[in-house]
Order: C-alpha cells, then structure tokens, then sequence
C-alpha cells in the first residue's frame, strides 16, 4: 500500500538564513501513529507546517495521498487535521461555534450529529455554549483537537499536544488518539514526552538540526538499540572492579555498593552465569538483583548527542 | 469554488459585529449624527447653501462617504490582522480555502457591515435634514463600490500590520485626512485655485463627488472620472491581495 504522506528531499531555509530542513524524505504510512522526535528547534514544527501549508518549501515536494500539496492543495488539505502546538483559539467564540466554523472552512456540510460527538468523546459537549476564554488550557486543548477533527480528517497532526496538560487528561488524549487510530486515522504526534512516544507510536522518527537521522519501528528501535542492565546490590562495597571480572561489561556506582552489567538481551548467551560464577571466585556478594531496559528516552538521548 | 468555506469566513466576520453591536453600529452612526447636529444644524444653519442645496444636506454624503472609508478599512484590517496576531490564522493557511475565497469571505463580511452602516447612516439623515437620491442606482454603485475597494484596502494594511500600532497608521494618519481633505464637508470649488488642483490628486475626491452627484447631480469632478479612478484603486487593491496569496507576503513562513 502506498504510504499516506510522502515526503521527497524537502528543504527549508527562512528569510534570516536559518536552515530548518536540509534535503528531508519521510514517508508516513497509512493507519499507522508516528511520533517525530527532536529536541526544540530541530525542525519538527517546520515540518508540519510545510504539509500543511502552513509555511512554503524552499525546496522538495510533500505528496498527501498522492496529491501535490502545493499543485493540488485542496485534495491534500481536505485530508488533514491539524492541532499545533501553541493555543490558538478564538477567545470570544463558543465552543460550538468555533468548531462549526472549522467544519466549514474545510467545506464540509454542516453536520451537528458529527460535531456532538466529537464534543462528547472529548468531554467537552458540556461546555459547548461556554466562551474559550472561560476554559481551563486543558479544555482549550481539547477545543484544538475538536476544531482538527470537525471536518473528519484521515490524517491528523498533533504537534506537542499534551504539553501543559495534567497527567489524567494526557492519559485520556492518548485514549482519544488510539480511538482515532482505530477507526483508521493515521496519526503523527510530537513530543517532547518520549514516554508518550513509547506508549502510542508504531513508529519513531528522530529529527535534529533538520535532518532525519533515524526512523524505526519502535519495537524493532527498542530492541535493536535498547541495552538490559543487570544491577547487583552488594553486601557492603568494592573500590575496583576485580581484574578477574575484567572481560564482562560492568561498572560500579553507589559509591561501589552497586554492579552494573551491560548486556544485549537478545544475544545467544547473555554471560550472567559466567558472571555470577566470576563473582563467587572473586568473593564479591550481593543481596538483590534487578534487571532495566533502556527507555526510549536514554535512545533519543544518545542518538541526539551523537 | 469552496463556497462552504467562504460562508463559513463570512458568517464568522458577521458574528463579531453583532457581538460588539455597539462598537461596529451604535458608536459610528452617533459619531455621524454628531456631525449632523454641529455641522448640519448648528453651524450648516449659518452657511448659505452650495449649488442649491442646504449645507446640512450638502454634507450627507459626504458624511456617509467618511463612514464608509473608515469602517471598511478599520473592519477589514482588524478581520484579518487578529487571526494573524492570536495565531488562529494557521487554520485559514492549512484549510482548503484559495486566495479568492478567503477574500470574499473577509472584504465580503467587512463590506456587507460598512453596507449596512452606510444605509443607516443615510436613514438617519433623514430625521436631520431634507434628503433626495436622484440616482438611487449610482448611489448604491458608489457604496457597494467603495466599501468592496477600501474593505480590500483595509485587508491588505491588516496582512501588513505587524503590530496594533501599524494597523492604526495608514486609517488614522492616511484615511482620515484625506477623507476630511477630500471634501466630505465642502465643494472643492470653495477652495483657492492652487489647492483645487491639489485637491485633484485625492483619491477621495472623485469617490465624494460621484456619490454626491448620485443624490443632487452635482459633483466636483465628472461622473466618469470618480467611477474611473474608484475603479483603478479598486484593481490596484485586487492586485496586490492576488500578489499576497500567491507569495504568501507576512501571511505564510
């Protein structure tokens, strides 16, 4: 199936000369939940807007279902939905109203049944008469999200979209979005929050100084670039790692009352029998063991700093 | 053509009339009966009449006309430079909406509210001063026209303002003169001959004069020539919202 959005040697240079994107290619594919990672001013939201027509390429072509987005702008545009990152909401409007408007701005038939819903699935069908500058950011939020959604969009961009909410309305945008992706939206969130990127996405892009440095299946990204430490809590402490020891990845912290040993999880032998063995030769015991895999933050962190 | 869209653009801009009735309405049609009371009634009742017309019935379309220049600039520009300032205009730039239907729906709202301003303007006139339209047609030509022109004006100023105090320059320091220069209150025959033909170089003469002469067939300059330049302008301002859209001037990244 060809993907959603194809993106081809895009490039991005402002007026002051600052290069935002350098020669980026990307392609979304259809139904799934792509979370683009970078830390602030990698380009990210340059990106987005680009797609969305929010901001003129310097160079390179984005295709949305095949369509041009700047030679077939409307096909291209009809298809996306998109919640940016800062509140822009119309203050002195209603809720209603302002999600009614985005409805038509997309040229949609006026649907009320359709907009009812979106206000109930996202808790806002309560304050529908209320003005946005009586809501709280949360709801504001939501307001963007239902605005993005009005015209039925199969392609929704939600750039940074919880950031200032609480943790219980994030963990319900997330519902929100898996509820979406199920019906067949397909989904590209940014975020600053790796966790969020770790619970919702099918994919991980990573993007820094205008480039696309890595896209990955986020299981195959974890696993591939994920390391499993065993931690071993010594009964009192060690100051060197014994030179008997010296062939196994391990490294001493907590002031030497703690053993670390790096290891690839995946591998046909993983050395902790070895390990265990050595360190009972060498006299070194512990009273506890646990085990942590990288998060995809620790991944995102090395990556960027490469 | 995405007409929804353009309904959409156009019912919103409505909206916000209503919603500031007393700003958009009550405070312009108070400000122009004002000038009705001083100029056409206590100060007009001193003034012998000009070409056969009293002065406080002189001074209606002109007063009219004052009205019009104004609010199709100050609403055109405030229609399109908020979205721009409280960022809402993301959505106009990524929603499937052409240069000519985003147009129509802001100069049209905006136009459509200097319309109507105009009319109750006209309407409360009425109660002042004895009032004939002797070209009912050509009125509402010179109306529709140059509240169309100068809400286009006013939209190209809000797409350049880059801050309140921009957007409040050109209406204060270049409109309004002009309008009170551009004999809203006298016939430029009144004036010395040196500054009749300075007159001449102001737009808003010939947009004065064709709008008086629609009510007492009398004018400053030809019919021709106030439709003829109310028109230039009119395709000066078409232009260069074309060039805007296309280069995406202050409006896009």
């Amino acid at each position: 199936m060809p993907p959603i959005i194809s993106i081809s040697h895009l490039s991005k240079t402002y007026g002051s000369g600052l290069k935002a994107l350098n020669d980026v290619s990307l392609d979304i594919d259809r139904g799934e939940i792509f979370a683009l990672l970078g830390p602030n001013g990698a380009g990210k939201t340059t990106l987005i807007s680009i797609i969305c027509g929010i901001a003129n390429p310097s160079a390179g072509q984005v295709l949305v279902d095949g369509h041009d987005n700047v030679a077939d702008y409307r096909a291209a545009r009809s298809m996306i939905g998109l919640v940016p990152q800062e509140l822009h909401t119309d203050a002195f409007e209603t809720v209603w109203a302002t999600v009614s408007y985005s409805r038509g701005l997309f040229g949609k038939k006026a649907n009320p049944a359709y907009i009812e819903k979106v206000l109930r699935d996202l808790s806002l069908w309560d304050r529908k008469d209320s003005r946005i500058i009586t809501l709280s950011g949360g709801m504001k939020r939501r307001v963007m999200i239902a605005k993005a959604l009005s015209h039925e969009p199969q392609i929704l961009f939600l750039d940074e979209p919880t950031a200032g909410v609480d943790v219980e309305l994030r963990k319900g945008m997330w519902e929100v979005v898996r509820a979406l992706r199920a019906t067949g939206v397909t989904i590209i969130l940014t975020t600053h929050y790796i966790e969020e990127a770790e619970e919702m996405a099918d994919r991980i892009g990573v993007i820094n100084k205008g480039e696309i440095i890595l896209v990955e299946q986020k299981a195959a990204l974890m696993q591939k670039l994920g390391k499993k430490q065993l931690k071993l809590h010594l009964l009192g402490t060690v100051e060197a790692i014994p030179p008997q020891l010296a062939d196994y990845n391990l490294a001493l912290s907590e002031g030497g009352s703690q053993l670390i040993y790096t290891y690839d999880s995946k591998a046909e032998r993983t050395g902790i029998t070895g390990l265990l063995a050595a360190l009972r030769e060498a006299g070194i015991r512990f009273h506890d063991l646990d085990t942590t895999q990288s998060s995809l933050e620790d991944i995102f962190v090395s990556l960027v700093r490469a | 053509m995405n007409h929804r869209a353009v309904r959409a653009i156009y019912l919103f801009e409505m909206a916000r009339t209503w919603r500031t009735l007393l700003q958009s309405v009550v405070s312009p049609v108070l400000s122009t009966s004002l000038y009705f009371v001083v100029f056409g009634a206590a100060i007009g009742s001193r003034i012998t009449q000009i070409e056969g017309v009293s002065y406080g019935t002189f001074i209606v379309p002109g007063l009219i006309m004052l009205s019009i220049l104004t609010q199709s600039v100050s609403n055109a520009s405030f229609g399109i430079y908020f979205p721009k300032f409280s960022g809402t205009i993301y959505e106009l730039l990524s929603a499937p909406v052409s240069f000519f239907e985003a147009v129509l729906g802001y100069v049209g709202a905006a136009a459509s509210k200097s319309i109507i301003l105009g009319l109750i303007i006209l309407a409360t006139a009425w109660l002042f001063v004895p009032l004939h339209v002797m070209h009912p047609f050509w009125m509402l030509t010179f109306l529709v026209l140059t509240a169309v022109t100068f809400s286009l004006f006013g939209f190209i100023i809000g797409v350049w303002a880059g801050n309140f105090e921009q957007l409040q320059v050109i209406p204060l320091l270049v409109i309004a003169p002009l309008t009170f220069l551009g004999g809203s209150f006298y016939s430029i025959n009144m004036l010395p001959e040196a500054w009749q033909t300075v007159a001449l170089f102001n737009p808003v003469v010939y947009l004065i004069s064709g709008f008086r002469w629609s009510f007492y067939e009398i004018s400053d300059v030809s019919l021709g020539a106030s439709l003829g330049i109310t028109l230039g302008f009119l395709a000066i301002c078409m232009a260069t919202v074309w060039w805007i859209f296309k280069t995406g001037y202050r409006l896009k990244n």
